[in-house]
């Protein structure tokens, strides 16, 4: 038998910001989830079960978000899960939840994720003082920089890419409402006067700490035939990991990577992914990844990641438009963040992004990766329902 | 060299503790205000139970729920356990009850510390009231504990309550501690008493023959033991690297420095450190070093320039 298509038909974000002083753990989520039913008409009774994701529990102290959060997700009474991959969080979460819908076990499913910064330290959370190791000695940018330096080694990619990925996300950000950083007077000189950091990252390419949520509707064919606006249906979905640190690990193109975009193109009949997909929200933590992700996720060449982004090509005019809503590096709640990738991609399709909508966007793809680049969920959105 | 005796097993306290802090949210915020105030506050549902402590929403509708009402501090024991002996940070220092009380007013019981003599002292259906903490802060330690009353059981209706205070309380620290003993096992323990040598040791896969370093015991990529014990380095080349030019907490390194990917001579994987004796702007992929121990440090300080010529690009590659 078939799988069950499956319809993204409500989606809700919060107002992304650096500190929600004004709510509770619980009043974050509600308010992602309320808005993700009132998108699709429905009401907490419509809701089969609930699959909820965060960032890893030292980050922000929460260690049972299934408990907690069952009576404000109106969870009582029915199946709850909590899915749990690092960064790439959101992404595996929302993939969780579709499957339980593709499978027939539910048939409509309500799935957030979300995280309070302003409430811990992820970096405390990620430099445990574990004896006998030896601690870390950079700091969050640092894990990251000496890969992209390995980028441009390898690639010959001038220094000037990272800056333009990030003028490009931040003024995508001014024209989405939910993004936390809207930088009214970025201009391109601006990021490249910003301090160097972790050379070669630059503070204007890094991404910020968010407080925020987001949640969406997952429904079968006959939820999506009832739902009041279009659907985003999906065509592919995918998880793969690799250790951490393994002799042979690629940072700059982990297998993990291009063997889940392959998975995910294969189901979804995509043969060139540059061409037949039309917007990508990708998980960019540090401008430079936008370029390393492009030829890790098939859209250029190996050593071409860089060109496509040098021409324009990314922008939100351009032939394929990347992190339209202005990405991780402008709203970085980590455990929501892969969610809000899947969901943008989501909206595109529907034609539902308002000023970041791009034109004509018919099939997107959604991608997040976490972990010291050890886990990846992806998944591919269409305008019409999968084929079969 | 062959695989050695196991060594004696090392361990040593790690303490994971963080001041977590909570927006409370209006619910919680009148609650933990109402304590300071010495008043118990619990919430109705849309069923028209009274929950103390009180929710942001309703367990049967999910409905978000504002109808705040006073109970008493006055209650009656539901269920409890004696525990002999308190740990540090609980309630009392001394013996006592851990007990459900449900409040005289609400419909549902608070989790609280009993100050009893004795287990004998302590019954289901016993009528306790609040002692309240001499100083209160916006905490459920407001209520110091619960003690015997002597006063009959009360069927009282729950006053409404604006839950409006001065000066609310709109957030709390929440300290989380966890105390683990951690032991590094068998093949970190090897490595760690070759470092006390100031010899760095991996382990090689017996299947794809890369030496793993620090060795974790098996190789990731093949499954199997790392048998075989292999001496790397002491130099190696620097792969990759950063500048880093912003002060971390807790380490005292000046800025800017070099921290990068260092792969010993042998090593199949790179590990990280930080360069010194050149200037930070003088350093490059490539670049060939060495440790450099400090006396008493189990790891070394920093790796510098050896001198040798630089390493070609396609010998290190693979190891960035």
């Amino acid at each position: 038998m078939a799988k069950e298509p499956v319809a993204v038909v409500g989606i809700g974000q919060t107002k992304h910001v650096a500190a929600r002083h004004d709510v509770s753990i619980a009043g974050l989520v509600r308010e992602a989830a309320a808005r993700a039913l009132a998108d699709a008409e429905l009401t907490w009774a419509d809701i089969d079960a609930v699959v909820i994701g965060k960032a890893p529990d030292f980050f922000e102290g929460v260690m049972m978000p299934e408990l907690y959060l069952a009576d404000a997700l109106g969870a009582v009474g029915k199946p709850m899960l909590r899915v749990h991959t690092a960064g790439s969080v959101g992404g595996s979460t929302a993939l969780v939840a579709a499957n339980l819908v593709a499978a027939r076990v539910h048939r409509t499913v309500l799935t957030l994720a979300f995280e309070k910064q302003s409430e811990s330290n992820a970096m405390w959370g990620l430099s445990l003082p574990v004896p006998f190791q030896q601690p870390l000695l950079a700091g969050a940018g640092g894990f990251f920089a000496p890969h992209v330096r390995a980028y441009m080694r390898r690639t010959g990619a001038p220094d000037a890419i990272g800056s333009l990925v990030a003028y490009k996300d931040r003024r995508n950000a001014l024209k989405n409402p939910y993004a936390h950083l809207h930088e009214h007077d970025i201009t391109l000189e601006k990021v490249r006067a910003s301090p160097m950091l972790w050379d070669p990252i630059r503070y204007s390419e890094t991404c910020p700490s968010s407080d925020g949520a987001c949640a969406m509707v997952l429904t079968d064919r006959a939820g999506a035939d009832r739902a009041p606006r279009p659907a985003a249906w999906v065509h592919g979905g995918a998880m793969r990991s690799e250790p951490t640190l393994f002799a042979g690990k690629d940072f700059v193109s982990p297998r993990a990577g291009s063997d889940c975009a392959a998975d995910v193109y294969r189901q979804a009949g995509i043969t060139d992914p540059r061409r037949q997909i039309d917007a990508v929200e990708m998980y960019v933590p540090f401008s430079w990844y936008e370029p390393m992700w492009l030829e890790n996720l098939g859209f250029a060449a190996e050593g071409e990641g860089w060109k496509l982004t040098e021409a324009g090509v990314t922008e939100l005019g351009g032939d394929l438009p990347v992190n339209p809503s202005g990405g991780v590096l402008s709203t970085n709640p980590i455990g929501a963040s892969g969610m809000i990738r899947f969901a943008e991609a989501a909206l595109q399709v529907r034609g539902e992004a308002g000023e970041h909508q791009v034109d004509g966007a018919r099939r997107a793809l959604g991608h997040a990766y976490g972990g010291g680049a050890q886990f990846f969920a992806m998944w591919l959105v269409g305008a019409e329902p999968p084929a079969g | 060299m062959s695989s050695a005796a196991p060594p004696e097993q090392l361990k040593a306290p790690l303490v994971v503790e963080f001041p977590f802090t909570r927006s409370l949210g209006p619910v919680q915020s009148a609650f933990l205000t109402g304590l300071r105030e010495r008043t118990v506050l619990g919430v109705r549902t849309g069923s028209g139970r009274i929950l103390v402590p009180p929710v942001e929403y309703d367990p049967e509708t999910a409905a978000e729920l504002t109808e705040l009402v006073r109970v008493e501090p006055t209650g009656t024991v539901t269920t409890w356990a004696w525990n002999p002996e308190p740990r540090t940070g609980q309630p009392l220092a001394t013996p006592f009850a851990w007990v459900l009380v449900r409040l005289d007013g609400a419909d549902t019981a608070l989790l609280h510390a009993l100050d009893a003599p004795g287990p004998d002292a302590v019954r289901t259906g016993m009528r306790v009231r609040v002692r309240w903490a001499a100083e209160r802060t916006g905490a459920i330690t407001d209520i110091a504990c619960f003690e015997p009353s002597g006063e009959g059981a009360r069927d009282v209706e729950p006053a409404p309550h604006t839950g409006e205070f001065d000066r609310p309380v709109t957030g709390i620290v929440a300290e989380a501690r966890l105390d683990y003993t951690y032991s590094p096992g068998r093949a970190q323990t090897r490595y760690l008493h070759g470092l006390a040598e100031r010899r760095t040791i991996g382990e090689r896969c017996p299947s794809c023959a890369k030496v793993y370093v620090p060795p974790r015991g098996a190789c990731p990529t093949c499954g199997v033991a790392t048998t075989d014990r292999v001496e790397v380095g002491p130099r190696g080349t620097v792969t990759t690297y950063c500048i880093v030019n912003i002060k971390a907490k807790n380490l005292d390194i000046e800025v800017p420095y070099v921290y990068a990917h260092i792969a010993l001579d042998g090593a199949g994987l790179a590990l990280h450190g930080r360069i010194g004796g050149i200037p930070y702007d003088q350093v490059r992929m490539g670049l060939r070093v060495e440790p450099v121990w400090s006396e008493d440090g189990r790891y070394p300080d920093h790796y510098r320039p050896t001198g040798e010529p630089d390493a070609d690009y396609d010998t290190y590659k693979e190891l960035l």
